[in-house]
């Protein structure tokens, strides 16, 4: 099988103006990802999954220093100039975040912006363009494409913004698509539609899929593999099968343990030891923040 | 017994802003429900079913077109003054993020006293070691008592939040998605807190909540919204194991929940 996206020790630090350097953000991650399969890095607020999907998609801030290696088809992401990353986000790589309405132009006919895509990318007339367009509107599920095609985002429901987004996403039929909690925002009726969406186009066009989610339930829908992050590291990697009947790591079985769903009513929920609790994090952090204060 | 709580063939309808065009669905159509002393409600829907206004209208925040409130044999909707304090004693609100409902420069004790001071609970003198007293209740170090809002986490936050609810001793609480925006380690202590503390001091609540995995957890009884309406209200082990209306079903299908044998990709469910 081959490795469309290849992570090596790599750690994301932001730096800050104050005297208190705080933790990395992400700290020695390595993983591979295969060609054409859903992979899910599921984690808790501060666990540093976002900012590793931005660092795939070399999207963060100035501020942020870049260690380690990202290779996605075997070429280095890391220090890549401008124009060689223009080039790869949105044909061979593209990115879904989670509000939809912050990805979409309020005051242009979405049809266009997904022919935008198209035309950033590739020598083809405007009606050639828009064409490919309807065609993926209607793939990814909105009725009536064609007439839909000049309407506004805000005549669209939230389901239907994140089906155009994923549309203008898929346009140039790219290799790798990362989908930051692409349904966190949406109803759970929504959230399985779009799901299923994103799971049908893997096994139409066979996209790889890097899925950033908090929840373990949307793991078990749709993804083959999964890694657990927590402060920055990755804890575990397995088959989404393999976690979910044998979880590996303690902070792991904290976790599906917390989880109301499936225990039974009224029980005390166990809850996940201190040390491995969010809140530790973000008081280490405060307290880092003190320490360097009181130093600067 | 009679019940703590009623609401009876309540309307809302919020006008569109424009005088032409389409009027919006109502929000509320024809709603009724009841809460007995000491058990929860969960009110589940999906987003504009009429959920948070019906808590809403509970809380008398939100005045309803027709239909009535009716709390301990009173209708709420018609208390003025003195006795539309004493109701907004005993019927407390706990909503998704306090930190809109934190004044982001009084410290957390500051805040939960204020709700003793307005209702003149206890001896002036009394109030600080009443206010530690509800941090140890919530399981908050008293420490944190002379922390801003922006200098604690937000299950913290929602424990002050909590610890304000109850300081005037309420008997019944609207918990409109109070554990939504915290991480699933957060999300089960505050869903142990406020289980203990319906066990404890048998405060009634009605939870509202998107995720039925949680109200299930949590309720005794549930009510399933859709499009401003009751659709299906039961003792939770019935309409979780034998949902009637197909609405819930739906719900039902689509929740993820984490499990190694289920099957993976189920069947798309339709909008209905």
């Amino acid at each position: 099988m081959s490795v469309i996206l290849s992570l090596d020790n790599v750690g994301v630090r932001f730096n800050t103006a104050g005297a208190a350097q705080p933790a990395p953000a992400v700290d020695g991650v390595s993983l591979q990802v295969h060609r054409g399969e859903i992979f899910g890095i599921v984690g808790e607020s501060g666990s540093g999954k976002s900012t590793l999907a931005n660092a795939v998609m070399d999207l963060l801030p100035a501020n942020a220093a870049v260690s380690g290696s990202i290779r996605i088809n075997d070429r280095e992401v890391v220090g890549l100039d401008d124009e060689a990353l223009r080039s790869m986000r949105g044909d061979e790589v593209s990115m879904i975040f989670q509000d939809p309405t912050a990805s979409l132009d309020p005051t242009w006919p979405v049809g266009d912006q997904i022919a935008e895509t198209i035309r950033a990318h590739y020598p083809v007339t405007a009606r050639q363009a828009k064409a490919r367009a309807i065609a993926l509107m209607g793939e990814v599920g909105i009725a009536d494409a064609a007439a839909r095609y000049g309407d506004v985002p805000h005549r669209f429901s939230g389901g239907q913004r994140q089906r155009i987004v994923i549309a203008a996403a898929l346009a140039n039929n790219p290799q790798l698509l990362v989908a930051d909690e692409p349904t966190t925002a949406l109803d759970v009726t929504i959230q399985a539609q779009v799901l299923q969406l994103i799971d049908k186009l893997r096994r139409d066009h066979g996209t790889t899929v890097l899925l950033i989610t908090h929840d373990l339930g949307v793991v078990s829908m749709i993804c083959d593999r999964v890694g657990v992050m927590y402060g920055g590291k990755l804890l575990e990697t397995a088959t989404t099968e393999a976690l979910f009947a044998n979880p590996a790591h303690p902070y792991t079985r904290a976790l599906f343990a917390a989880n109301p769903a499936g225990a039974p009513r009224g029980a005390r929920l166990p809850v996940i030891p201190a040390e491995w609790s969010v809140e530790s994090l973000r008081e280490a952090e405060l307290l880092r923040a003190a320490i360097g204060a009181a130093n600067g | 017994m009679a019940d703590l709580l009623r609401v009876e063939h309540l309307r809302k309808s919020y006008t569109s802003g424009r005088p032409w065009g389409r009027k919006p669905p109502p929000a509320l159509n024809d709603v009724s429900v009841s809460v007995a002393r000491g058990r929860t409600l969960g009110l589940v829907g999906e987003s504009g079913s009429g959920k948070s206004t019906l808590g809403r209208c509970i809380l008398g925040l939100t005045r309803p077109d027709s239909g009535a409130v009716i709390f301990d044999g009173v209708e709420v909707q018609a208390l003025s003054g003195r006795a539309l304090a004493d109701f907004r004693r005993r019927v407390q609100p706990v909503f998704q993020d306090p930190f809109g409902s934190l004044d982001p420069r009084w410290s957390a004790g500051r805040s939960v006293r204020e709700s003793l001071d307005c209702f003149g609970i206890g001896a002036p003198a009394d109030r600080e070691r009443r206010v530690l007293d509800l941090f140890d209740r919530v399981g908050l170090n008293p420490a944190l008592a002379g922390r801003l809002p922006t200098h604690l986490s937000g299950g913290q936050r929602q424990r002050v939040g909590i610890a304000a609810a109850l300081a005037s001793e309420p008997e019944l609480i609207i918990a409109d998605e109070p554990v939504s925006a915290l991480d699933m380690s957060v999300q089960a202590q505050i869903l142990n807190l406020l289980m203990d503390l319906q066990k404890d001091l048998g405060v009634a609540s009605v939870f509202i909540s998107h995720d039925l995995g949680v109200v299930e957890h949590v309720s005794d009884e549930i009510a399933v919204m859709y499009r401003g309406e009751i659709v299906e209200t039961g003792d939770t082990e019935t309409v979780m194991t034998s949902p009637r209306h197909d609405y819930t079903r739906t719900l039902l299908a689509a929740i993820p929940r984490p499990r190694s044998s289920a099957p993976r990709r189920p069947p798309c469910p339709q909008p209905t």
